[in-house]
């Protein structure tokens, strides 16, 4: 065995720790130990922690290259590693019965990773591993040989667009700012990801917070700003940790702090804890947050990099669109702007969840057909079932129905189809999934989370919430769809903040899409068999066989029926529960 | 200088006029309940939207300064339409209760819900209900009646320095309250009743003493500390039933505690209401002829007997200039001595 | 004021020393936090904590009674800056020279000996009020009311000709007066040794022209101030007292002395709309009106002629104040025939001239700033713009002298009274009125958690304050406002009257009381 070129990386993500990570590190540990190779470990057999590598459904993954031959563990615990370590690392003989199949790198296949390219590579928690794989060379670059207004240009050559959900052109936004003369200006870091089921920014600053603080430097060195911010949520616990000992290591290597790298350029990046509020991922309310008052937006104009942060210029962008900078700024705008379409460049990360196979992380180049996200990247649908929309965006996006899989995934195709990129979520809903009870979910969502403020968004929403509540229990009246395509009009026309102005989207998709589920409903039926009070259960004579099983499990003594005859439910004691359905083995409970 | 137009009529307002200050020096009229003069711009009932070519959506005008060449448009169908949903939606999670509300005739809601005819609501629902009632004995504090417009808490905050209230809660729920939903306690200046839109402040000791029509309003000055705060009385049938002070004044309607919620002296019963003299060392009544015949003879007759600096006026700093300037002409000529002062140094 | 409370807005730097403007002037503190959020920078020197403290650049927290000390320390520190207004002091000012040496000994550090402020918060100060041009000074009876208050004065004085703050527009020596109509009721001659418009008595051109006007031969002799009077009836010197809307049973120093001089008169009237604690030892009370009551004028602190309105009739047989005046002096021989209120202003305004240019119908809408000489002239927003009326004006050397009445080991605490944000003066107003006697109806006494630990006192309890003058019980309110040794005691509780223990030790020209120190002990 050849310990020098043995190296462990194991998946020390959210996802990874969630599933033992650090206990699978102690165990690789403990067993090279016994082995006897223990002296040598540091040294010779390097082990990693590194970020999220996107598959998290298969965590902990554990890499293991021995003379930079790759084998991935899937589903690894700590009680396995004494096999991998005696007959991988000691014979060379890797475990198969345990690798990562197919699917693990078709879901790897037809991605494109820049802002995720070291993430799941190198330990985030080392600024010495950034930096051997070229790290801060961008900020050299720029720092040293670039002018401020140069910098800006190869930014908007290269395209890029803020990745926060808007996608305004981030080099433009920059050069405002750069142009605005003030004493004081302000860079900040929007790490206040907020969508539900959401965690591109999270992994990036897990798997890649130099990446980050690398991009800001840029940026702040463009605008010509000496004071950051990282606006991040308290909730990402793990992302604050790497984030602050990134920050100290890079002022400790001269990145931060005054006089960076010999150069004039101060620079000093604070962390600022969100306290969980969605709305504060809104840049004004996320300004008025850092500034201590309740996070509310404001109105724009004046925009913030015109009057933000103190009525400073300030500009903010969000974290993806800082990590994606370092490396535009090192392979030159040309490289990036290769990727993606004309109007959208380079890539974009997507949270995918859902009713799909491989849900994870994952990155791909703007323009890739929605079609192969799901099916070649995502595996396709979970459980054979009939894939019937993908939610994007959020609470603020929309659905696109399985009828348009080939839609091109990039900000003007989405927005022409209804939805949005947005920061990055992508939900799989099958036949399943009720659209009506799915914009009531993210209604629910967008209501309790409007900071109060305007009115269309606080009552509005509430009154849009009100109406699908009625219609989902079957008291929908005549009119209550075009009621609520007036009033999500009119929420979208009059709302202050981007909250407000986007919250009715899920609703309009829906019905754009799947009218006919919301008139369905409106005749008493849920054609998805998800609306409780639209549901009937009965027993089909047919499959019964009169175990009893669902006289046990019925929590409302709603079930009648002798030993080996024929059980019946009663509707009007029935609570629709749903516990006959699941304990059935013959299929004979049927819901409708 | 910038030069715009609003509603196709030309104006030149300095730079930094909102678009709603500019319209109003034109004269045309857009309606709001958040907005306030005296305070710093909100944008949150968004009534006061315009269209201004080139920018797809509707701006608040309270809040978008005025740029050069810059068209807006006040009113359009469209518009009227969003504002009528807005006034529908605030009606729609707020008591109908104008048949008893002490602000009845003089609430801005009213008033708007008026001018857009909202009878009918397309929008019902869910109310907010507030069991607890706010104990202070200064402000009655109706939060059902709060429609959220943000006036008291920039007032308290930006005017009064206090920060007493803030908004709490999210969505549906959100609500305007002391910290913790405690009792208010501050300094009690009324400057949060005095901008309120609607009737969810108001004076507690204001209560069923009439409401604004069957009032006359009285412009004086204040009688307590040497600030002189403008103020004007609210009068019905010869009672002082509550105290306010116009935005236009000086002190730009901003009144301390005393001011505007310490009234209540003028008609206490403990005034004196008839004179008084002591006889035997209790106090009884007399006609004025008796008592003003009994001060002077005997102010005369010790005049007579101990000279006249052997007499002094004590006069005061609450009373007005004539009456000060009486009294010391009085013991200057009448009595003959200089021995006249007030309290100037207590 | 020199200045007008509208100017405030446009100060650079707020100075407020001896002032609780948040509570005793909450509206003119409005205009200050108006300033503060323009960027104004403001100075607090008290001995309290006071709640203008939020908004400060620099809080100094003196020793009661060390005001002379830490503003010849800051004057002593702006001219060492060099921060002095050369052109200003050469123009306008004398005697700059002597002055100068007598503040040589005011050194931040022996300032800072004297009146417990660190010496890097005078220094601050000292650069901030002394590096703007626009820089206000406003003090009300924390300044005054001291047996060197009017050392207090001219060392403010002397801070503001040396800055060059005043004479010009946003500058000025402001004092903020207490009450409504004290401006007025002094420029309406209710004063001892001058007529209306500070015109003295003992000038004979001065006393013809008032003699002229009123018909009568006049005194020429100087008379007593309302706190010797009190002592004069207490030696029965004074035998008859008439005294129109004062309660000096709860607003005089040593209410003891008071109650006793007032007990010793031949003759007490009272003229008030409450039987109040000195109404109550007269021989005869008459029943007046209160502002809403009666049209007339007051004049506020900045010396704005303002209109006050009727409103109401008053209650039962109530008569206003000038009919009142005006029958008894008929009756004692001098008729007074004045159909309304507005001609005896005129009458004033044309024995005045600072008045003369002033007539109702001109403040109708707004009132005007006196001087306002003629019917054209706009009123005076602020003094002394073409120089002062004396030519040069002199700084005054100053010493600085402890308090009368100082603390030894019977008499450890140091008292300080004054005003709270809901009561005002006596009480006789504000304690009837419900909601503020339910909020702020007991009398209280403030005092640090470091004695109140040290005594062995719960917060809220009821202890005993006693002074050489006399004792009361009060109930102890643990507060951050004071520091150790220092107790605060408002004036308005007739229950537990701060003046049963103030001193009545005067200042020896204005003859005003030391309410702001004297020696008490804490009994439990």
């Amino acid at each position: 065995m050849k310990a020098n070129n043995t190296v462990i990386k194991v998946c020390m993500g959210t996802g990874g720790i969630a599933a033992g990570g650090s206990e699978v590190i102690d165990a690789f540990r403990t067993e090279l130990n016994t082995a006897g190779i223990a002296a040598t470990v540091e040294k010779n057999c390097l082990m990693h922690k590194v970020g999220c590598r996107g598959l998290c459904a298969k965590d902990v993954l554990v890499d293991v290259i021995i003379n930079k031959e790759k084998t991935t563990y899937q589903y690894i615990k700590p009680e396995m590693v004494s096999r991998i370590v005696k007959e991988h690392i000691i014979e060379n003989n890797p475990v198969i019965d345990w690798a990562v199949g197919d699917d693990y790198h078709n879901f790897h296949k037809k991605q494109l990773k820049v802002v995720l390219s070291d993430c799941g590579s190198i330990d985030p928690e080392d600024i010495d591993a950034y930096i051997n794989g070229k790290g801060y060379e961008a900020a050299r670059k720029v720092l040293t040989t670039l002018k401020p207004e140069e910098a800006i240009e190869e930014i908007k050559a290269s395209g890029l667009r803020g990745r926060g959900g808007a996608g305004f052109p981030t080099g433009v936004k920059w050069e405002v700012a750069r142009k605005q003369n003030s004493k004081q200006k302000y860079i900040i870091c929007n790490a206040d990801e907020g969508d539900p089921g959401a965690f591109m920014d999270r992994s990036v600053i897990e798997g890649n917070p130099h990446a980050v603080i690398e991009g800001m430097i840029i940026g702040a060195y463009a605008i010509g700003s000496d004071k950051g911010y990282v606006y991040i949520r308290a909730e990402y616990p793990l992302a604050v940790e790497r984030l602050r000992k990134a920050l100290s290591d890079a002022k400790t290597k001269g990145f931060l702090g005054k006089d960076i790298l010999g150069t004039k350029f101060s620079f000093d990046i604070k962390v600022k804890l969100g306290a969980g509020a969605f709305v504060c991922g809104e840049e004004t309310a996320l300004i008025a947050s850092i500034e201590g008052q309740r996070g509310m937006p404001r109105a724009k104009p004046p925009f913030p990099v015109y009057s933000g942060l103190w009525g400073q210029p300030t500009v903010i962008n969000n974290v993806e669109t800082f990590a994606n900078v370092p490396y535009i700024i090192r392979n030159g705008a040309k490289w990036f702007s290769s990727f993606g379409t004309e109007k959208s460049k380079g890539t974009k990360v997507f949270a995918l969840t859902g009713k799909i196979k491989n849900s994870g992380l994952i990155e791909v180049p703007m323009g890739i057909p929605l079609r192969e996200i799901i099916y070649d990247i995502g595996g396709g649908i979970e459980g054979g079932k009939l894939l019937k929309a993908v939610q994007t965006g959020g609470p603020s996006g929309g659905c696109i129905p399985a009828d348009m899989l080939d839609t091109p995934v990039d900000f003007e195709s989405l927005a022409k189809a209804g939805s949005i990129v947005g920061s990055g979520g992508m939900v799989v809903l099958d036949e399943d999934n009720c659209m009506v009870n799915m914009a009531q979910y993210f209604l629910q969502f967008t209501q309790m989370e409007s900071c109060g403020k305007c009115v269309p968004c606080r009552i509005g929403t509430k009154r849009l919430l009100e109406i699908l509540d009625r219609i989902t229990k079957g008291k929908g009246k005549e009119g209550d769809i075009e009621l609520l395509e007036k009033l999500s009009a009119d929420i979208k026309a009059a709302s202050l903040c981007g909250l407000g102005q986007t919250a009715p989207n899920p609703i309009l998709s829906t019905i754009k899409y799947f009218r006919n589920e919301y008139e369905a409903h409106l005749k008493g039926k849920c054609p998805a068999a998800v609306c409780k009070e639209l549901l009937t259960y009965y027993i089909l004579e047919e499959f019964c066989k009169g175990c009893g099983a669902c006289l046990r499990a019925c929590p409302s003594k709603a079930i009648t029926g002798e030993k080996k005859k024929l059980h019946k439910i009663d509707p009007a004691v029935c609570i629709k529960c749903g516990a006959c359905f699941d304990v059935c083995k013959f299929k004979a409970v049927k819901k409708e | 200088m910038i030069k715009l137009t609003i509603n196709g009529k030309t104006i030149e307002v300095a730079e930094g006029t909102t678009v709603l200050d500019a319209a109003k020096m034109l004269n045309i009229e857009i309606p709001t309940l958040c907005h306030h003069p005296k305070l710093t711009p909100f944008g949150g009932c968004r009534l006061c939207i315009v269209e201004v070519k080139g920018v797809p959506r509707p701006l608040t005008s309270c809040t978008t300064p005025v740029s050069e060449g810059m068209e807006v448009t006040t009113s359009t169908p469209a518009l009227e339409g969003l504002r009528k949903t807005v006034l529908e939606l605030i009606l729609s999670d707020h008591p109908n209760d104008c048949m008893v509300c002490e602000k009845a005739g003089d609430c801005t809601l009213q008033e708007l819900a008026y001018f857009y005819g909202i009878r009918e609501n397309r929008f019902g629902g869910e109310r907010r209900i507030y069991g607890k009632k706010d104990g202070n004995p200064f402000i009655e504090r109706d939060m059902e009646k709060c429609i959220l417009c943000g006036r008291c808490v920039k007032v308290c905050d930006e005017v009064q320095g206090v920060g007493a209230i803030d908004f709490a809660y999210r969505g549906f729920k959100s609500k305007i309250c002391p910290t913790f939903e405690k009792d208010l306690d501050c300094e009690f200046c009324g400057q949060c009743v005095a901008v309120c839109p609607t009737g969810a402040l108001t004076g507690k000791m204001w209560q069923l003493r009439g409401r604004q029509k069957d009032i006359k309003e009285i412009d004086t000055t204040c009688s307590y500390c040497g600030t002189g705060c403008n103020l004007t009385l609210h009068v019905r049938q010869n009672e002082v039933v509550r105290v306010t002070s116009k935005e236009d004044t000086w002190n730009e309607g901003w009144l301390c505690v005393k001011g505007r919620f310490g009234y209540s002296f003028i008609n206490s019963p403990d005034r004196l209401k008839k004179p008084l003299i002591k006889r035997n060392g209790k106090f009884e009544e007399a006609s004025w002829n008796e008592a003003l015949d009994y001060i002077s003879a005997k102010l005369r007759e010790i005049k007579e007997k101990h000279g006249p600096d052997s007499i002094a006026g004590l006069s005061s700093a609450r009373c007005t200039n004539e009456e000060n300037y009486l009294f010391q002409k009085f013991m200057r000529t009448g009595i003959g001595t200089n021995n006249v002062d007030h309290c100037a140094r207590l | 004021m020199t200045n007008s409370i509208i100017e405030i807005e446009g100060l650079e730097v707020i100075f407020i020393i001896g002032s609780n403007t948040k509570e005793t002037h909450p509206v003119i503190a409005n205009r200050m936090i108006k300033a503060f959020r323009k960027g104004a920078k403001i100075i607090v020197a008290d001995p309290r904590k006071v709640p203008m403290v939020r908004f400060s650049e620099v809080f100094m927290n003196l020793r009661p009674g060390t005001d002379v000390a830490l503003i010849n320390g800051i004057a002593h520190v702006i001219l060492k800056e060099g921060l002095h207004d050369k052109k200003f002091i050469e123009e306008r000012t004398e005697f700059f020279d002597e002055w100068t040496k007598s503040l040589e000994k005011f050194t931040p550090d022996a300032v800072s000996q004297i009146t417990g402020v660190p010496a890097e918060n005078i220094i601050k100060a000292a650069k901030l009020y002394g590096g703007s041009r626009k820089a206000g000074i406003f003090y009300t009876m924390g300044i005054t009311q001291h047996t060197h208050g009017t050392d207090n004065v001219n060392t403010i004085a002397n801070l503001a000709l040396l800055t060059g703050n005043i004479g010009r527009k946003h500058t000025g020596i402001n004092p903020l007066r207490g009450q409504n109509n004290v401006q007025g009721a002094c420029d309406a001659g209710c004063l001892p040794n001058v007529y209306p418009g500070y015109q003295r008595v003992d000038m004979p051109t001065v006393k013809e022209k008032f003699e002229k006007a009123w018909g009568v031969p006049l005194s020429a002799k100087e008379g007593l101030k309302a706190t010797e009077m009190i002592g004069e009836a207490h030696k029965g010197k004074i035998k008859a007292l008439y005294i129109m809307g004062e309660n000096p049973i709860l607003t005089d120093a040593n209410a003891n002395h008071t109650k006793e001089a007032l007990g010793k008169l031949d003759f007490l009237v009272v003229q008030d709309i409450f039987l109040t604690e000195t109404a109550a030892l007269a021989d005869v009370v008459l029943p007046a009106t209160c502002f809403a009551e009666k049209d007339g004028t007051f004049i506020n602190t900045e010396r704005k002629v303002q209109l006050v309105r009727k409103a109401v009739e008053p209650p039962g047989e109530a008569k206003n104040d000038m009919w009142i005046i005006a029958e008894i002096s008929g009756r004692i021989g001098y008729p007074m025939n004045y159909s309304s209120p507005e001609e005896v202003f005129d009458e004033l305004g044309s024995l005045w001239s600072a008045l003369s240019g002033i007539s109702y119908g001109r403040i109708r809408a707004n009132g005007l700033h006196w001087p306002c000489p003629t019917k054209d002239h706009p009123g005076t927003e602020f003094l002394y713009k073409a120089g002062f009326p004396r030519g040069k004006v002199s700084f005054t050397c100053v010493d600085y002298l402890p308090p009368a009445e100082v603390t030894d080991k019977d008499y450890p605490f140091i008292l300080t009274t004054g005003r709270n944000l809901f009561q005002y003066h006596s009480g006789s107003m504000t304690r009837r009125v419900a909601p503020i006697e339910a909020h702020a109806g007991k009398a209280y006494m403030e005092i640090s958690a470091e004695d109140t630990n040290m005594l062995g006192i719960k917060d809220g309890e009821a202890i005993t304050v006693k002074s050489r003058r006399g004792e009361i019980r009060i109930n102890a309110r643990i507060s951050s406002r004071v520091s150790k040794g220092v107790l605060f005691i408002p004036m308005h509780y007739g229950e537990a009257a701060a003046n049963m223990l103030t001193s009545d030790a005067l200042d020896p020209y204005a003859k005003t009381p030391e309410f702001k120190v004297c020696a008490v002990k804490i009994e439990k």
